[in-house]
């Protein structure tokens, strides 16, 4: 029978919390996707080896903070506006790795000028897309992607399309352009999911520093505190509603 | 002996910003400033210097874009005209707030709202008082020559980076449209990224593992927080004013009436002076060339040896404000203005500085 000292060894370790991860205690609620995103990320960033030419731009929302998380080079941009900041950094530092972090209202509504320009203009960087469909740091109002009938605190009867318009498919509307590189939608609720997840966002790493265009990748998440919903429920309705609305899977890949 | 060219002053600020080693300059069409970007465009500076130049979707977005790149210790910058610059407010108060360096030129033109497209000096309170959200100023000099703007790009850049904070040239339509002889100082390389780490150690362009990460944010939740940053603003700001305060004078020593004027309305106001010197009226003028931090002082010292002051300006009467709290009740204050894009003749300034001072 082996002891715990005899099984804690380097060689039977196949888990760990990635380096680049601070001990920054996560504001994100409990269920929340953010920190499996962040820490997808801070594994890529350590497994390619490139911490000291990354550079993150973080948005307006839940998120405003997740450079009190990853161990890299931050700027924390205007509402909308991280692919103007991530443009001119990449055009700047041509050898860096630039990369924005946004959710949906952030990138689908105040910041759809600047998104689509970005990848119209094919500029070479990341941009991880993070869409609960509701605002969640502001108090769980409608995001351009609120599914029609999902109540938020502003739209307390659910979305109704004659008041409030439909949903917003943003992420096949960039893969129109022909800027951007790879563009996938992808979730974080299991582990075979996160897996995939992380390889996307390795790709559009990759992509980016191969000068072809814009990698976007989007995780369909769950805001459990704006949904009013347990971790668990909340990942059962996305699957259910979300992933019927936003499907997963690459939507366009250029060296495919 | 240095090249002296014949340029618009809106040519003045590209090729100025290509000669003095600007790192990147992104911006949008506007009249009356467009020559700016189409001057880099046509110059291809990014096959010389390496200078990166881009044409942003909006306003909006090359203000950001100064951002990200101010974020990198590079020296950047945009230029606009007054509606433009509304547009900028919001990425202007986030320059301010996360103190980065960056020069800022408006080509001012008549408003409100769409306005006019000919020039205006009516933004002055715009740039001077704020324009966007929050405690903070820009350091902003105004240029009266295509001399001044080529030379104000470096001086932008030098305060710029002195004291973390964005600058603004404020400028208008006259001064970005004349053609005037410029004269071409020996250019400066762009900087080294070592260079660059030197002068901004907080620049956000990758860390390596074992130092501490470098965040360029303006948020603080803490009001505690925000109210020490706001408080060290503040200490900075009066740093400025301690230091950076610059104006010219004109026959102002043996002045008994003063006029006040910046940008091209001093040099019409200069006609003025002359005309009313050569009727036997000693008037001079004072031209402040740093709108912030304004020259307070050395009006107030005026303020008790002349009969009165009158501010001359192309809008409403927006600096005149600031030279009746520089007066402070010392001597009477008058103003003129024309707006619209209308622009007045000496002859109109010495009417209406006799109809103030009741002189014949």
């Amino acid at each position: 029978m082996d002891t715990l000292s005899d099984i804690k060894k380097p060689e039977n370790l196949v888990y760990g919390k990635p380096a680049l991860l601070t001990d920054n205690i996560m504001h994100y609620c409990p269920g929340c996707s953010h920190g499996t995103v962040h820490k997808l990320i801070a594994e890529v960033i350590e497994d390619m080896g490139i911490q000291d030419k990354t550079i993150g731009i973080s948005p307006v929302g839940c998120s405003v903070f997740a450079y009190n998380y990853i161990d890299i080079d931050w700027q924390e941009a205007a509402h909308g506006r991280a692919p103007a900041l991530a443009t001119a950094t990449k055009r700047l530092c041509p050898d860096k790795y630039v990369f924005t972090y946004q959710g949906d209202g952030d990138l689908a509504s105040i910041g759809t000028a600047e998104i689509i320009h970005a990848c119209s203009r094919g500029e070479n960087i990341v941009v991880i897309f993070i869409n609960n469909g509701i605002y969640g740091m502001t108090g769980g109002q409608m995001a351009p992607t609120t599914l029609i009938g999902m109540k938020t605190s502003t739209t307390p009867y659910g979305r109704d399309p004659k008041l409030n318009g439909f949903p917003l498919k943003i992420t096949e509307m960039l893969a129109a352009l022909d800027g951007t590189a790879y563009i996938t939608r992808q979730a974080v609720h299991t582990a075979a999911a996160a897996r995939k997840a992380k390889n996307a966002i390795r790709k559009g790493f990759e992509y980016s520093a191969k000068g072809i265009g814009l990698s976007f990748i989007e995780i369909v998440s769950t805001c459990n505190s704006g949904w009013k919903m347990s971790p668990t429920d909340a990942n059962r309705w996305m699957v259910e509603n979300m992933f019927a609305k936003y499907p997963l899977g690459d939507i366009k890949d250029v060296l495919k | 002996m240095t090249e002296k060219i014949l340029m618009k002053g809106n040519e003045a600020i590209a090729i100025s910003a290509i000669r003095n080693g600007v790192d990147g300059y992104f911006g949008y069409p506007i009249t009356p400033q467009s020559e700016v970007m189409e001057t880099l465009m046509k110059e291809k500076p990014w096959e010389t210097t390496g200078m990166v130049v881009l044409q942003a979707e909006s306003e909006l977005s090359s203000i950001n874009m100064v951002y990200g790149g101010a974020c990198c210790g590079k020296k950047v910058m945009t230029s606009s005209s007054s509606p433009g610059i509304s547009l900028m407010s919001e990425g202007i108060s986030y320059l301010a707030g996360a103190e980065l360096p960056c020069v800022i030129v408006d080509v001012m033109r008549g408003g409100p709202g769409l306005g006019t497209i000919q020039p205006s000096q009516s933004d002055y309170s715009q740039c001077v008082k704020g324009g966007g959200h929050g405690d903070y100023h820009c350091i902003v000099i105004a240029p009266a020559s295509p001399q001044d703007m080529y030379d104000f790009v470096d001086w932008g850049f030098e305060l710029a980076f002195k004291y973390r904070n964005p600058v603004i040239i404020l400028a208008d339509g006259i001064i970005g449209q004349l053609m005037e002889k410029v004269e071409l100082h020996p250019s400066k390389p762009r900087r080294t990224d070592a260079e660059i780490l030197a002068a901004a150690p907080w620049a956000t362009v990758g860390k390596p593992a074992g130092k501490e990460r470098n965040i360029i944010t303006s948020l603080s939740l803490d009001a505690g927080t925000q109210e020490a940053f706001n408080r060290k603003l503040l200490a900075k700001f009066r740093e400025i004013e301690a230091n950076e305060v610059k104006y010219a004078g004109y026959l102002t020593e043996d002045a008994e009436y003063l006029l006040v004027a910046f940008g091209c309305a001093s040099r019409i106001c200069e006609a003025a002076v002359d005309m009313l010197r050569e009727e036997g009226i000693m008037a001079g003028l004072l031209r402040p060339i740093t709108l912030y931090p304004f020259p307070e002082k050395e009006i107030s010292r005026l303020a008790s040896r002349v009969r009165s002051m009158m501010s001359i300006e192309l809008n409403l009467g927006q600096m005149v404000e600031d030279v009746r709290l520089a007066v402070n009740g010392k001597c009477p204050v008058g103003f003129y203005g024309r707006q619209g894009g209308n622009v007045f003749t000496p002859e109109e300034i010495m009417e209406e500085f006799k109809k103030f001072n009741n002189l014949k």
